[in-house]
């Protein structure tokens, strides 16, 4: 059978079965020593770049003004972490869900995951219409491509009008290959999301956060975007709602894979909130002069219910490991408050927290950028500052 | 073997200043300068090379002719070859026309094993590039590099950073990797004997005739994302300091955060 947009050159196919095991939807087989093509095919390209003798073209439907308006729906790519949703994926949620009602469509999300099922629930109480659930033992552990190659069919195949996807190191790896694959624009690190003028429009920091730039794209669909946790606000969840369930069969073959996970190493602890999703980061930098004295954080961090964040210094001493890092070579964070201990607050560590909603600085040196952002600052020795707070504010929670 | 590592020349953001009356870049006198990222990019690069003996570095950015300076100084670290690829057509790119006019370059020099991007560059800190140009030319990625092992075999053995800790991978060539600067790293200036030895280097500069290619993707017009406005952002509140003995300036903190919604709403 021939498929609109794909074609096997004969001449070139030695039928090796490369494309058969790559496919994620399951949808070439090989027949008289040559790949055919079934209908169930995506367009997604997963085969294209496995075959080694560029044997397969894929020609996709050129966009015009006019087949624009078929692209409907918001949809967020929904990140999970031990089987559990992020704090993320709700944000976006929210967002999306905001975003669809301007614009009256619907709202889709897209998980892929060992077991998917279980979250469709809690993702529609935050305003999920419908969930496109991709279950594989192969899809525990996040791999590029076939994450890729799975989003890119499915976009294809249901046409939404915009995808939003996390900014975290998952969604900044696999948003571009998503977006490059589809040939449309994609805005990093979303701060803001509108409607305007029925266009996505993302507002984004750039200049290590010296100006805000307002972006569209709008000659092409999706309208894709990666959004900053912890900025979007996330709406009151209504567990009276459900979402409509579609589940989209997959066959993965690992052996197709050229990147092997060989260890997966946490260096958090269990039971400890990441700092991407905590609503208040005590960070603690150079001036901290040991790993030993990070101490005094960690028991601030816990009268307020707080996590311990650092500066880039303090992770090269050696003092914190490195997914303690908030900044441009780390994390990207934006709790309700951030409080900077002996952190000068270099551009590069301003990059990283500067949309936090309350800034505080304790810093011996009152010309350290730091203050220049900070909200509040305390000039003095955060070794007597800490403790005395910590007691401060023991007395103070208790009293409420 | 072949590597190819994809660098850009930035403003130094670190010395971007926003005028104060007016609220915009103050970008004269901001010196040009090689993306930190980039410049661990093309030691590691060098470094592997050094390695594996047998090998080449080539270094290529897609930027203005000014940017002949950030790639000498490339060579001047031990890559062998730069290739500037510079043409009025290209002004304007978004990180998708970027990455196609990058992708088209690399297939003109017609083989290679690794690419090597920075992570991200300071001035616009998408780190999309990289990914889009993986994607482009069919090859892996792997994204959040802070290690690379290489043995005589050719296999790869990468620390990836997670948000948790790290990954340790194994992969195979052709690839493309992002990398992140490792503990502790000072971008080091080349001494003098490196720099005039790069001036002996091959240097390449390629236009759009050169590269071939769809002319509409280049540019602006090749361009999926526009920039409508740019401003400053709305600054914030002055900064309140406190200045006291360590118990009063501990008291007014605490007064201060126990108002917090944070802490109140728990
Ligand atoms: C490519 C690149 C990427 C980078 N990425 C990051 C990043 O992701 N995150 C990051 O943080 N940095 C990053 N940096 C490094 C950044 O430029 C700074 O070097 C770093 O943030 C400095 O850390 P610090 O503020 O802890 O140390 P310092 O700059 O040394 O500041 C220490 C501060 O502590 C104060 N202090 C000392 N003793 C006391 C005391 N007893 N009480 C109170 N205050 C005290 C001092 O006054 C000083 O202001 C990056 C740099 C590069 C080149």
């Amino acid at each position: 059978m021939k498929i609109l947009g794909i074609e096997i050159i004969l001449d070139k196919c030695t039928g090796c079965g490369l494309c058969v095991k790559v496919c994620p939807f399951a949808a070439v087989k090989i027949l008289n020593k040559k790949a055919e093509i079934e209908a169930n095919c995506t367009l997604c390209g997963s085969c294209l770049e496995v075959c080694k003798f560029d044997a397969i073209v894929i020609e996709r439907p050129k966009l015009s003004d006019k087949n624009l308006s078929e692209y409907k729906n918001v949809w967020i790519f929904v990140e999970i972490r031990e089987n559990e949703l992020k704090k993320v994926s709700l944000e976006l949620a929210s967002k999306a869900r905001e975003i669809a009602d301007t614009l009256g469509e619907k709202v889709g999300a897209v998980i892929l995951g060992e077991k998917a099922k279980h979250l469709c629930d809690e993702i529609a109480a935050y305003g999920v219409d419908i969930a496109y659930i991709v279950e594989n033992k192969n899809l525990s552990e996040y791999n590029t491509s076939n994450y890729t190659g799975i989003l890119t069919g499915l976009i294809l195949k249901y046409k939404p009008n915009i995808v939003l996807f996390p900014a975290t190191h998952l969604g900044r790896d696999l948003a571009p290959r998503v977006a490059a694959s589809l040939e449309v624009g994609l805005t990093a690190d979303c701060t803001g999301l509108s409607i305007k003028d029925g266009l996505l429009l993302q507002t984004r920091p750039a200049f290590g956060g010296n100006i805000m730039a307002d972006i569209i794209s709008p000659n092409v669909r999706p309208q894709m975007a990666t959004t900053r946790p912890n900025v979007m606000k996330i709406q009151k969840p209504d567990h009276s709602r459900k979402a409509e369930i579609i589940s989209i069969p997959i066959e993965l073959d690992p052996k197709a894979l050229k990147i092997i996970i060989k260890e997966v190493v946490k260096t958090t602890k269990a039971g400890v909130k990441s700092l991407d999703e905590a609503d208040i980061i005590i960070s603690g930098g150079r001036g901290m002069g040991s790993a030993e004295n990070f101490k005094i954080l960690e028991d601030l961090a816990k009268t307020i219910n707080g996590v311990v964040g650092a500066s880039r210094a303090a992770v090269d001493a050696g003092w914190r490991p490195r997914t303690n890092q908030v900044g441009q070579s780390g994390k990207t964070v934006s709790p309700k408050i951030y409080i900077a201990c002996g952190i000068s607050g270099k551009i590069q560590h301003q990059v990283g927290m500067k949309s936090s909603d309350t800034i505080i600085a304790i810093n011996t040196d009152r010309e350290a950028p730091i203050f220049d952002i900070a909200d509040c600052g305390i000039i003095g020795d955060l070794n007597e500052i800490i403790p005395a707070l910590n007691e401060e504010l023991k007395k103070n929670l208790c009293k409420n | 073997m072949k590597l190819i590592a994809c660098i850009k020349q930035v403003p130094d953001t670190t010395e971007v200043k926003v005028d104060p009356k007016t609220h915009t870049l103050i970008r004269d006198g901001v010196p040009s300068i090689l993306n930190p990222y980039d410049q661990f990019a093309i030691e590691e690069c060098v470094r592997i090379r050094d390695q594996i003996g047998d090998c080449s570095v080539s270094v290529l950015t897609m930027g203005p002719p000014q940017a002949r300076s950030a790639l000498m100084r490339c060579l001047a670290l031990g890559a062998d070859e730069a290739i500037l690829i510079s043409d009025k057509a290209f002004a304007g790119s978004d990180t998708w026309a970027t990455a196609y006019t990058l992708s088209l370059a690399i297939k003109k020099i017609g083989f290679f094993d690794i690419v090597f991007c920075g992570q991200q560059a300071i001035d616009g800190d998408t780190a999309q590039v990289g990914p889009e140009l993986a994607q482009q030319l069919g090859i892996p990625q792997v994204t959040y590099v802070e290690k690379i092992e290489i043995d005589n075999k050719n296999k790869l053995t990468i620390n990836k950073q997670t948000e948790d800790g790290y990954q340790i991978l194994e992969a195979k060539l052709p690839l493309l990797l992002t990398l992140l600067p490792p503990t502790s790293f000072q971008p080091e200036h080349p001494p003098m004997s490196s720099i005039l030895k790069a001036k002996r280097k091959p240097f390449n500069i390629w236009d759009v005739e050169t590269l071939g290619g769809d002319k509409s993707r280049f540019g602006l017009d090749g361009s999926f994302t526009q920039v409508i406005k740019t401003y400053t952002p709305p600054k914030r509140g002055e900064c309140e300091l406190i200045e006291d003995n360590p118990k009063e300036a501990a008291k007014k903190l605490s007064k201060i955060l126990c108002k917090n919604e944070a802490l109140t709403k728990r």
